[in-house]
C-alpha cells in the first residue's frame, strides 16, 4: 500500500450537532450529539475503502463531512496535500470536480424535472463552462454507454426508469467529470439482489478502467467484503477497527466486528444452522450521552473495568490491522 | 390434513392501465409447526399472496383460488368470520414496525384490545398476559414499558412488540412479511433467534416472506421461490440451496456477495424485473434467462415435479441437467 500515492487523509474528524431534547424546557441548554467523534483514516489512489456500521454509527455523516455537505466541527481533511476545512468556496468547487458522490436512494437523488441528458450533463456545465453544448452531449452519450444505459433514453425523465437504471444515471453523473474519488453512500441497499450484483460489477469495472478510488459505505458486510480493499468498522461515531479485508474477515480483532460478522445470515442452510451467533444484548446507547471509555463496552461480552476509563484510540496490531479494543 | 392449504391462488388488481395479475397459480401446503420461506424480489407477488389470504388486499384487488385453513376457505369468508380467525388463529407481522403500530395508543391498549376481542378477557387479565408476552420476547422492564407509546421504543424493540402482539392468542400460523428487513444485522440476529425460540416453545407454523436468502437458510424447512407473480421453484431448503434446478434460483444464488467464500465477479442476472402490467406470454423469467428458447417465450412452463428429484417442484421447460454446465461457464466468464 505504501508505494501508492496518498490522496486523502482524514485526521480526528468530529461532527457534533447541537440538539434539543424532546422533554427539555425552552431555557435548557442544548445538548451535543456526537455523530462522528474523532475518526482518522488514509486513502490511497485507486483503492476502495469500505465503511460499515449499523444505522446511527455516523458513516453517512462522515462521508458528507468529507465533501463539506455537513461541515466537520473539528479535525483535518487533507486532500492532495491541502486542508479542505480551511478552504474557500472557490477551492471547494475545484475539489468537488475530483470528489463526487453517489447517493442511496436512486430516484430521490435525481431531479424529477430534468431529463437524463440534463442530469448527467449538469456537472460539466458547472465545472467546465468552456465546453460547447455539442461537446457536453457527446460526453453524456459516451458516459451513458459506459454505464450500460441505452442512448435512445437520453431525453427521458427519471420516473421512467427502474431503481437499478436510476442508480446507473447517478453513477454516470458522478463519473462525467472524471473524478479521482467517488464516495458511494449505500449505493446498492435500495436495490434487489439481481440488480445489486449488476451495479457492484459495474462499479468494479469502472474503477479498474478509470483508476478511481472509492469510499464505499454500506451496512451489508458481504457487499463491502466483495468490493473493498480495506474496511473501517464504526460504532456510535467511533472507529472500532480498520483493517485489510482478509484480515478483518478471517481474524477480526474487535469484539464488535466479531458480533457484526456472526450476525450476517449465510445463504447456506448447513453453515447457517451450525454457526455460533454472538447476539448483542440491549440497544444502541444514545449518541448524546455515549458511555465513557470505549463506547462499545456496555454491550461488549469481554468488557472489563479498564474499558470504562480512557477512551481508546486506534492502535496498530499488525501490518494489516488497527483496532481500538484495549484487550485485542 | 394440513393446517393451511393454498390452491391455485391468484390476485388481480383493477388499475387505470387495465387488469394487472400480481399473483398467478400459487399453491402450497403448511403443516403444523413447519416453516415455509417465500423468497423473491420486489414485485414478485410474495407479499400480495399472503395479504390475499388475510383479506388485506387493497380495494381494487381481487383474490381467486382457495386458501383452506383447517378446511375453511379464507378467501370466501365473510369479514366477520375472518375477524374470528385473523389475529387469533392466524396472525401477521409486518415489515415496518414504525407504521404498523398505532401511534395514538399505548402498547398496553393495543395488546389488550386483541385479547378482549378474541378471548373475552378483562382488561386486568389482558394486561397481565400482555406483560408476560413482552417478557417472552425479552423486552426489559416489561411491566413499566407496557404503558409507553410506540415512539418511545427503538426499531428492534418495536418489532418485538409486534411479535408479542402477534403471539398473544397463541396462533397456529404466524405470517411474517419481511420482519427484519428494516432492521440492522445485529438486531436482525436477535429477532431471528427469538422467532426460533418462540417456534420451539409455542409450536407455531411460520410463513416467512423475505428477499434475504440468508434468513431463509437459517430458519426455513421449505422454500418457495417466486418471480413475476409465479412460483419458479418449490422444495426443501437443502434442495433449493444445494441443488437449485431453476435458472432464476441459480441466478439469485450467484448474485449474492458471500462472506463464506471469495468470488471475484458476481454472476449478475441481466436485465430488469418484469413490468406486471405487461408480462411476457411465456415464462415470466424468459426475458432475463440465459437458457431461453422459442418454447420459453411462447408457452408458460407448468409447475411440475422435477425429473431429477420428485420432491422439488419447478416451472421450467429445460431439464435440470441442461442448466448445470452452462451455469459453470457463466460463473467463470
Amino acid at each position: 500500500m505504501s508505494d501508492k500515492k496518498l490522496i486523502l487523509s482524514v485526521r480526528d474528524v468530529k461532527v457534533h450537532f447541537k440538539v434539543k431534547g424532546g422533554n427539555d424546557w425552552p431555557w435548557t441548554p442544548k445538548k451535543t450529539l456526537k455523530a462522528v467523534d474523532g475518526v482518522s483514516f488514509d486513502l490511497y489512489e485507486g483503492e476502495t475503502l469500505g465503511v460499515v456500521g449499523e444505522s446511527g454509527c455516523g458513516k453517512s455523516t462522515l462521508a458528507r463531512s468529507i465533501l463539506n455537505l455537513i461541515p466537520a466541527t473539528a479535525g483535518e481533511i487533507v486532500w492532495m496535500g491541502r486542508d479542505l476545512r480551511q478552504g474557500s468556496e472557490k477551492e471547494w468547487l475545484a475539489v468537488r470536480r475530483d470528489i463526487q458522490m453517489i447517493f442511496q436512494d436512486p430516484l430521490a437523488s435525481l431531479n424529477p424535472r430534468m431529463t437524463i441528458a440534463q442530469i448527467i450533463g449538469e456537472p460539466l456545465r458547472v465545472h467546465r463552462p468552456e465546453l460547447s453544448s455539442d461537446e457536453v452531449m457527446k460526453r453524456v452519450r459516451a458516459m451513458m454507454v459506459k454505464v450500460g444505459l441505452r442512448e435512445q433514453m437520453i431525453n427521458r425523465y427519471p420516473h421512467e426508469f427502474s431503481g437499478g437504471q436510476c442508480q446507473r444515471i447517478g453513477i454516470a453523473r458522478a463519473l462525467i467529470l472524471e473524478p479521482k474519488l467517488i464516495i458511494c453512500d449505500e449505493p446498492v441497499s435500495a436495490l434487489d439482489v439481481s440488480i445489486q450484483a449488476q451495479i457492484i460489477n459495474l462499479l468494479k469495472e469502472l474503477q479498474r478502467e478509470m483508476g478511481l478510488a472509492l469510499i464505499f459505505i454500506a451496512h451489508d458486510l458481504a457487499v463491502v467484503k466483495h468490493i473493498s480493499d480495506r474496511i473501517l468498522v464504526m460504532y456510535l461515531g467511533r472507529e472500532m477497527e480498520l483493517a485489510e479485508k482478509h484480515a478483518l474477515y478471517d481474524l477480526p480483532s474487535h469484539p464488535y466486528t466479531r458480533a457484526l460478522l456472526s450476525a450476517i445470515p449465510i445463504p447456506d442452510p448447513k453453515l447457517e444452522r451450525s454457526k455460533q451467533i454472538q447476539i448483542l444484548q440491549g440497544d444502541l446507547p444514545s449518541p448524546i450521552n455515549p458511555p465513557s471509555g470505549c463506547v462499545f463496552r456496555t454491550r461488549c461480552p469481554l468488557a472489563e473495568a479498564q474499558c470504562a476509563g480512557e477512551r481508546p484510540a486506534l492502535r496498530r496490531l499488525s501490518a494489516d490491522t488497527q483496532s481500538s479494543c484495549l484487550l485485542a | 390434513m394440513s393446517l393451511l392449504q393454498v390452491n391455485n391462488l391468484g390476485v388481480q388488481f383493477q388499475t387505470p392501465d387495465g387488469l394487472v395479475s400480481a399473483v398467478n397459480g400459487v399453491s402450497f401446503e403448511l403443516q403444523a409447526g413447519q416453516t415455509l420461506g417465500i423468497v423473491g424480489e420486489s414485485g414478485s407477488g410474495k407479499s400480495q399472496s399472503v395479504l390475499a389470504m388475510m383479506g388485506l388486499l387493497a380495494k381494487n384487488g381481487k383474490a381467486t383460488g382457495e386458501a383452506l385453513y383447517n378446511g375453511q376457505n379464507l378467501l370466501t369468508m365473510s369479514p366477520k368470520q375472518l375477524n374470528g380467525i385473523r389475529g387469533d388463529r392466524v396472525s401477521m407481522i409486518f415489515q415496518d414496525p414504525m407504521t404498523s403500530l398505532n401511534p395514538y395508543l399505548t402498547v398496553e391498549r393495543q395488546m389488550t384490545e386483541v385479547l378482549e376481542l378474541h378471548k373475552g378477557m378483562t382488561r386486568r387479565e389482558a394486561k397481565k398476559r400482555a406483560i408476560s408476552l413482552l417478557e417472552a420476547v425479552r423486552i426489559p422492564e416489561a411491566a413499566r414499558r407496557v404503558d409507553m407509546y410506540p415512539h418511545e421504543f427503538s426499531g428492534g424493540m418495536r418489532q418485538r412488540v409486534m411479535i408479542a402482539m402477534a403471539l398473544l392468542c397463541e396462533p397456529e400460523i404466524l405470517i411474517a412479511d419481511e420482519p427484519t428487513t428494516a432492521l440492522d444485522v445485529t438486531v436482525q440476529a436477535q429477532i431471528l433467534s427469538l422467532l426460533k425460540d418462540l417456534q420451539r416453545d409455542f409450536g407455531t407454523a411460520i410463513v416467512m416472506i423475505t428477499h434475504d436468502l440468508g434468513v431463509v437458510a437459517g430458519l426455513c424447512e421449505k422454500v418457495m421461490v417466486m418471480y413475476g407473480g409465479r412460483v419458479m421453484e418449490y422444495g426443501s431448503a437443502n434442495d433449493i440451496f444445494y441443488q437449485p434446478s431453476h435458472p432464476y434460483t441459480i441466478g439469485l444464488l450467484g448474485a449474492l456477495p458471500r462472506l463464506d467464500h471469495d468470488g471475484s465477479e458476481l454472476v449478475s442476472i441481466p436485465g430488469n424485473p418484469p413490468n406486471m402490467a405487461n408480462m411476457p406470454k411465456g415464462c415470466p423469467f424468459s426475458e432475463r434467462c440465459t437458457h431461453v428458447s422459442e418454447l420459453c417465450i411462447g408457452t408458460l412452463p407448468p409447475l411440475a415435479a422435477s425429473a431429477a428429484n420428485p420432491a422439488v417442484l419447478r416451472a421450467c421447460h429445460k431439464a435440470p441437467q441442461e442448466l448445470k454446465p452452462s451455469v459453470e461457464v457463466v460463473a467463470h466468464v
